[in-house]
């Protein structure tokens, strides 16, 4: 166990290489019946270098990555301010708290056919997906966190001179940051997995939407291409707000 | 140096408390776990709620927010911000008030060099040491110059050793830096050794004020002198001076032999747990051994104390539940005293 442990990260791409081979060889030889509903390995790529040739991955994943960074930073930093407020004032925290408590809980593909028919089917409707599914978790998580700062550290930078400001930004906001991360980066990863439904039932572009494409002419090897290109999206958001929390936290925390 | 008033301070947690600290004074105060010590601290840090008034220098501070007071405050756990290195911690008080970024880079060097931490700067307060941590969180509290330094317990947190050799260093620092100074403590022997001047808070009340001998010779009332261990205090006549530093004092017919530095001896205190009593005559040369009758055994959860009648005086002696079982002892017996000589407490001030 100790050997195993002491492996570089970078062996973590072995497992993934053997299951490839595996895949590759299963495909090949044919052992399950039907070529175009289990493809090999080398033919996904193929069909990879094409969509990327001829263009149509890139603009349907710019569309995705757009809606997405759009929707995920307004909402998040809108959470994050509303949080904040909501965390440091109790009067804020007593008026908005019942309210954010009972919408948080509906799932944000929940609004979806009432976001269709308030802004129509255009560019905002997916941002505005990503921004809901994004607002409410960050909003209560940066909530938490803010609360959940010791009121020690609070007196105490009182009694060394800080005004309330101060006390917010320089104390109160910078300890909070782990609970605020846990937030952002489980949201990151989410603001994917919401994108692709949406585009899937609503929005005739993007990745969700080639990937229906894809499905009705049975194109196996496009829907693998797209969900690769998904998994390599979510995993490196949410890596790069883990990378990122680390940066800010990791000499204290 | 700022000198502080409080007056008829009221609140969940003080009953009509005045106190004077002076200027550039170390001010004790004593008493034990929930008496209202750390409250007190707060009021005038203006972190609670309360009713009356705190005057610094004759200026009432009662509306001022506490970033106004001019106060630095070690809090009992120390509260060192987590996500901030060592200079930083420091400077934190400097840099929210708005100070040029040389001064505090200067004052700050200056404060790492009085505390002698100049190799923690650039550490965060997850890697120091319990006295470590103690040095940073002081050189925080003084930064910005307060005019009074408030100490909730700043040794509780440390191990013996440390915590010894950090009273004097903070003792001689207070000095040295002249601040006007209210500390807080529950501890009899850390009092007595800090402090300029007492003050004994009991329930919420300043139940004694005076210098440190005053306290223990002359105790206002029964719940002092209950809790400084209520000391047999004895008036002494006729010192007698003998060599090597020692005196002979005549205490209501007993006489006992003393530290003694040529100013005359006015009373003596010793404490009941300081007493040892024997029902045999014990060994040894027969210097501060005294024979007494039993004349009073109360039980307390702590021990048994014995009032025990020697020539003119009632010595009241205290000692565990089972050393009274093994010795057994009863009340008419006659005992032999023994008195530690080096526990002996002297008071050679004015007579009051």
């Amino acid at each position: 166990m100790e050997r195993l442990r002491r492996l570089k990260p970078g062996w973590g791409i072995l497992p993934v290489a053997i299951f490839l081979a595996i895949w590759e060889i299963v495909a090949r030889l044919d052992l399950i019946p039907g070529q175009i509903f289990f493809p090999p390995f080398s033919a996904v790529m193929q069909e990879f270098y094409r969509l990327v040739a001829n263009g149509v991955l890139p603009s349907n994943f710019l569309s995705s990555l757009v809606r997405v960074l759009i929707g995920f930073c307004v909402g998040s930093l809108a959470g994050l301010l509303v949080g904040t407020l909501m965390g440091w004032k109790e009067l804020l925290n007593r008026a908005f708290s019942p309210l954010i408590s009972l919408l948080y809980p509906i799932p944000a593909l929940g609004w979806l056919p009432l976001l269709m028919l308030w802004i129509g089917i255009n560019e905002l409707l997916p941002i505005a997906i990503i921004f809901i599914c994004s607002f409410f978790p960050i909003c209560y998580n940066t909530a938490t966190g803010i609360r959940s700062v010791d009121e020690n550290f609070v007196q105490a930078a009182r009694t060394l001179g800080a005004s309330n400001l101060r006390v917010l930004l320089t104390i109160v906001f910078p300890l909070a940051l782990p609970t605020i991360f846990t937030g952002l980066r489980l949201e990151a990863g989410m603001a994917w997995r919401v994108i692709i439904a949406a585009e899937m039932v609503a929005i005739p572009t993007g990745i969700g939407a080639l990937l229906m494409k894809a499905e009705s002419l049975i194109r196996v090897d496009i829907i693998i291409v797209c969900l690769m290109l998904l998994s390599l999206m979510t995993f490196s958001f949410e890596r790069a707000f883990i990378y990122l929390e680390g940066k800010l936290t990791r000499q204290w925390s | 140096m700022a000198v502080i008033e409080l007056r008829e301070i009221h609140n969940y947690a003080c009953r009509g408390i005045n106190l004077e600290i002076h200027s550039g004074e170390l001010l004790v105060l004593l008493g034990p776990n929930g008496a209202g010590k750390t409250t007190l601290l707060n009021v005038i840090a203006g972190l609670t709620e309360y009713e009356g008034s705190v005057l610094s220098d004759g200026m009432s501070i009662d509306k001022l927010p506490p970033q106004k007071r001019k106060i630095g405050y070690l809090f009992q756990d120390l509260v060192l911000f987590p996500h901030l290195d060592v200079a930083s911690n420091i400077a934190y008080s400097l840099k929210v008030q708005g100070w040029p970024k040389e001064k505090v880079q200067a004052r700050v060097e200056e404060l790492l060099e009085l505390m002698r931490i100049k190799h923690l700067a650039s550490r965060y307060p997850r890697h120091l040491s319990g006295g470590e941590k103690q040095r940073v969180a002081l050189a925080r509290a003084l930064a910005p110059s307060p005019q009074i330094l408030l100490l909730d317990e700043p040794l509780s947190s440390l191990d013996l050793q440390t915590s010894k050799y950090l009273r004097v260093e903070l003792k001689q620092l207070q000095r040295k830096l002249g601040i006007t100074t209210l500390y807080v403590t529950h501890e009899l022997t850390e009092a007595e050794e800090m402090a300029d001047r007492i003050a004994v808070i009991q329930e919420g009340r300043i139940e004694q004020v005076g210098r440190p001998e005053e306290i223990f010779f002359y105790p206002a009332n029964e719940k002092v002198a209950s809790f400084i261990g209520a000391p047999n205090i004895l008036q002494c006549e006729q010192t007698r001076s003998l060599d090597q530093g020692l005196a002979e004092v005549n205490c209501g017919g007993m006489n006992v032999i003393l530290p003694y530095d040529g100013r005359p001896i006015q009373r003596i205190a010793l404490f009941p747990r300081d007493i040892y009593l024997s029902p045999l005559k014990p060994p040894g040369p027969e210097i501060n051994r005294f024979k007494g009758i039993i004349s009073e055994i109360n039980m307390f959860p702590e021990g048994v104390r014995l009032s025990v009648k020697v020539k003119d005086n009632q010595l009241l002696a205290e000692m565990p539940y089972q050393v009274f079982e093994d010795l057994g002892l009863r009340k008419g017996q006659e005992v032999f005293l023994i008195l530690k000589l080096r526990r002996i407490k002297v008071y050679q001030g004015e007579p009051r």
